[in-house]
Formats: C-alpha cells, structure tokens, sequence
C-alpha cells in the first residue's frame, strides 16, 4: 500500500520532536502516512507556509494560532489547533555580565525559585531590563511578562523579539540583557559562556503550554480521515517520548544534521531535565523540565486557549469577551476527542477547566476512569476562570 | 510624488546588489540594503521606510513581525504589516521567496510594480538555487558511478565498459535507476571490507 504524503512545517527546536520521532520511528507508516518535514526558519514564515497552502500541518507556538483568530496577523483561512504538543521545555538567560553581578550578590542559581531570581535580578539590573522572545506571541512572552509584572524590573522590562538561533548572539553584543527561549538555544547560549540559565519556564508556570499542531480549518474539515491518522501518528510519538529511556535516543535522532544539526549533548540536556546552568558546568536537575504526553499534556484545553486569548487582547486594546470565544473555537477538543479516542488517549469529562488551581498533581474524572492532571499553578498564585476573567 | 523609501534585508552581497538592480528599473526609489542581523529593529524604526523587503525564510523575519504590531504608549509606530493589499500578488511573493512589509496607508498602486520587481528577481535566485542543486546531485552521482565502476572492475577482473554495462543492465532488470544500483553497491562494498 502506498503511504499518502503530508507536509509539515516544524522549526528546530527540541519540542518539534513529536514530529521527527513520528516520521523516524515509522508511527506515520502505522497510520498509513508519509511524513515529509520541512524545516522552517522562523515563526512568521511558518504561518505563511500554513496560511497560503504550502504545508498541511505546523509544529508553532500555541499563542500563534489564536493571534491569528484576533486579526493580529495576515488574513489566512482560520488556525485549528488539534493538540498540543508540548508543555514546558523553557528557560530564562541573563547575560554573563548580570550573571556574575547576581553571583556576587549571592544569588545560588538555583533555577528553580522564581522569587529568589527575581530579586536578585532586580537587585543588580538598575531599574531595566531588555528581554529577548522569539515571537511577539508566545508563551515565552507571557512567562516573562508575568514573572516581573508588579516589580519595579516590570516597570522597565522591554520586549524585543530576536530569532532562537540569535539569541546568544544577540545577548553576547549586548542587543537584550535577557531572554526566554526554548531549548535547545538557552543551553546554546551558555555553552557559549555569554550567559547563565536562572529560571525554567515551568517554575513560572507548573504547565506552560508550548507548541500545537496547527492545521488550517480547510484541511480539518476537507480532509478528516488525514486530519485523524496525522494526529494519531503524533500523539504515539508524544507518549513515546515520554517514556524516560527512550529521550537520550530522540536526542540523537533530533540532533542530525536533518533536524537540529547540533551536538547530541546540547538536545539532551532539555530533553533529560540535566541543565547546566553557567558555563563551568554546575548542573540542575529539573524533573519534568518539557512533557509531551504526561498529565494530559496534549489536550488543547478550551481554559488555555481564553487565558492566553485574554492576555493579549489586553495588551492589544481588544474586546475580551470577543477574543476568548474567538480562541476558544480554535481549540479543537472536539476533533481531539474524535480521534484520538481510539488511539487509547484517555479524555477529560470536561473541555475548560480553571486554570493554575493545582499545586499539586490532582486526579480528575474521565472517560477510563481517572486521569492524572498538573500541577499547573502560577508562581504568583492566579488562578483563571474563563467565566470570571479580568475584562 | 515622493520618493519610496526601501529596506532590502539580505546577506548575501550579490543577491542584494541584483535586488536592488531590479528596484531601480521599477522606479526612483531611495533603496538601503541591510545585511547584518544585530540592531534590525533598531535600524528599520529609525530609517521609517515605506516598504520592507526580505527572503520569506530569513530568521530575522519574526524581528519585523515585532515593527508590526508596536502599540505601546511609550514607543513609536513604525505600523509596518505584511502587505495584503492585492492577495494574488502575496501569494506570488511568498511563492517566489519574498516578503514585503509595507507602512501603514501606502496605496497598493505604488506596492505593485516594486513586488513585481521584487519577485522577478527572487524566481530568479529560486531557479538558480534549483540549477545549482541539480547539478551538484548530478555530480555525486557520478561519482558514485565511477566508485561502483572501479569496485566491479577489481572485483570481476573486468574492464571499465563491461562494469558500466553491467551496472545498466542491473538497472534495467530491476527497473532501477543506474546511480541507484550504483549506491548500493558501493555501500555493500564497505560493509563486506
């Protein structure tokens, strides 16, 4: 039989693995499909591709799509984020210069207490901070502007968007004095003896949703059968990455010269949770540091997609009300339902949920039975409701 | 009418030299070609140019996504978005590898003849790209022809004629292309020495 083609979009990053591991490991051939990767080269170009027809599906940022919902974007067909893809997988650099101040204040690095780096941060920024993201909607932003909200660093931080594989260049010239990236470009930066990692993105945010599978609502609705199998295929490649042996192997897979093109060593530190966080090699151990499947890490739930819906409607001057439902029908828990049932995915009873209440890892009811979610708290204690959210 | 003020973004010298070639057939435009990826924000807010030009798959691109959508009190607009002002030509552009980012207010007629500038020169690089591809496949591919010769003309004690017809003939059995019999021979070859 021969296997139907799809082509999918993915920049390189270590979370575009649920892609590479299901096109490596043949969970596209199970399904009955060929997966042909093309490697996209920044996020902008990414909704291009997906917007004008290139590419069928696209590994992006899961506030990407729902921008595109608001009108912040081209006028492409409407974004339909079937899952998501990974949780987690972020981290914060400050420059060597803030690095070696913060050191000298004390300050232990950590890498896990968001209070403790925030203070000492602050101590020796003086008043402002320049933080690198890699796209004006990402989760990367809303970690970073919800870290330092409140504080006088909150007053003077500064967002600038500077492509992943330029963030150490740009931190090295002294063009942002921060960032907030995925791995494997904050490890990047270190090994490079620019900066030093202070904070994981999941100590913001115990779940931080990261990337989706994006599809154009014409492919989901023209062509469900493939829309089901690709999501299928993905998802088996989700709950194999997060069986723990196999993630030094998806490190290898993902670092060849195809895919990230970087040492093997590099990918493996994110994808292990072993992160040296300066140069001279002082490792952390972040358990849990990226999820692909774990906690029902794939669902795309509807809460999620208000919440970051309501943030940036905020930010823009636009009806929250409008923007919540606009983005709450992008997330496609009806489709993720449909589908990925028979691939044994267990389902939630509910599509919303509120979001940031679990300190703790929390059993809810579903379809199986139970379901093991979170913990998906806030550093600073929100909590959000999409029916009670902020206007 | 004023004269359009344009960014061409793009490291390679000569491709930007042939971009900007292409521009001034279009028009009395004031053309800066910017090629270093440090301070393009900085760069673009203060020149204020009435359109930006950059390879679709430029990384930089996302830094201008950013110029697009400034609205915060304490900054200035440079309002810049990715031109939609005649869908057909987007397409066109993306298609042929460009994208352009166009102030806010510019009337589509003075956009069209700089992107139809734009992206003759862009199907240009494209179909260079292509040709340069071809002809670097074509290349190991005879090269690997020439190893697989060698290795049949040692093994089978035979002279270099009689190994390619052997490899054709191989080839028309199986109905297999010549280079594609060739790789796996020679990748046996290296796994049985």
């Amino acid at each position: 039989m021969s296997l139907a083609p799809l082509r999918l979009g993915y920049v390189p990053l270590i979370d575009a693995a649920p892609l590479i591991v299901a096109r490596e490991l043949g969970f596209d051939a199970e399904e009955g499909l060929r997966f042909d990767l093309i490697r996209l080269q920044s996020w902008a170009q990414c909704r291009d591709m997906l917007g004008m027809g290139s590419i069928d599906a696209a590994h992006m940022l899961v506030p990407l799509p729902i921008a595109q919902a608001l009108g912040l974007g081209p006028a492409y067909p409407r974004f339909d984020l079937a899952m998501v893809l990974s949780v987690g997988g972020q981290a914060i650099v400050v420059s060597a210069a803030l690095a070696d101040a913060m050191r000298a204040q004390g300050h232990g690095f950590g890498f896990g207490d968001p209070l403790a780096a925030r203070a000492a941060l602050q101590a020796v920024a003086g008043g402002r901070l320049r933080v690198g993201v890699p796209f004006p909607f990402s989760t990367q932003a809303e970690l970073v502007l919800r870290w330092l909200a409140g504080t006088d660093l909150g007053a003077g931080v500064s967002i600038h968007t500077v492509p992943p594989p330029l963030m150490a260049d740009a931190l090295a010239v002294g063009e942002v004095d921060a960032f907030c990236v995925g791995e494997p470009w904050a490890s990047y930066a270190v090994e490079r003896g620019v900066g030093a990692l202070v904070l994981a993105g999941r100590s913001i945010w115990a779940s931080p949703p990261e990337k989706g599978l994006v599809l154009t609502r014409d492919f989901t609705e023209a062509r469900p059968d493939e829309t089901g199998r690709m999501m299928r295929a993905i998802w088996r490649a989700c709950r194999w990455l997060d069986q723990a042996d196999n993630r030094s192997t998806a490190a290898e897979i993902l670092s060849r010269p195809d895919y990230l093109n970087l040492p093997p060593e590099l990918s493996e530190r994110g994808l292990l949770g072993r992160l040296h966080v300066t140069a001279a090699g002082e490792v952390r151990h972040f358990s849990g540091f990226i999820r692909f499947h774990d906690g029902a890490a794939n669902f795309p739930w509807r809460s999620l997609a208000a919440l970051l819906a309501q943030r940036i409607a905020l930010r823009h001057g636009l009806n929250v009300d409008w923007a919540m439902e606009q983005a709450m029908g992008c997330f496609r828990t009806d489709l993720y339902r449909q589908h990925l049932r028979q691939a044994g995915a267990d389902l939630p009873g509910a599509s919303s949920r509120i979001e940031g209440s679990m300190v703790h890892a929390t059993a809810v009811a579903s379809e199986m039975g139970q379901m093991i979610l979170g913990p998906d708290a806030f550093f600073d204690g929100e909590t959000f409701d999409p029916a009670f959210a902020a206007r | 009418m004023a004269r359009l003020s344009i960014i061409v973004v793009e490291r390679d010298r000569e491709r930007a030299l042939r971009i900007v070639d292409g521009l001034m057939a279009s028009g009395d435009h004031a053309i800066t070609v910017i090629a270093e990826e440090t301070g393009l924000a900085r760069r673009i807010a203060e020149q204020k140019p009435d359109i930006v030009l950059i390879d679709v798959a430029d990384p930089s691109r996302d830094v201008l996504e950013e110029l697009a959508l400034v609205s915060g009190p304490m900054e200035r607009p440079v309002a810049m978005f990715v031109d939609r002002s005649d869908e057909h030509l987007t397409r066109a552009a993306i298609e042929a590898g460009v994208s352009a980012y166009v102030v806010d207010g510019l009337q589509p007629e003075r956009i069209k003849p700089i992107l139809d500038a734009a992206i003759a020169r862009f199907h240009m690089f494209q179909k260079m790209r292509a040709e340069l591809a071809a002809t670097k496949a074509a290349l190991e591919e005879r090269k690997i022809i020439d190893r697989a010769k060698a290795i049949l003309m040692k093994a089978r004690g035979i002279d270099e004629e009689a190994a390619y017809a052997l490899l054709r003939k191989t080839a028309m059995d199986q109905k297999r292309r010549v280079a594609d019999i060739a790789q796996q021979l020679v990748m046996a070859a290296g796994l049985l020495t």
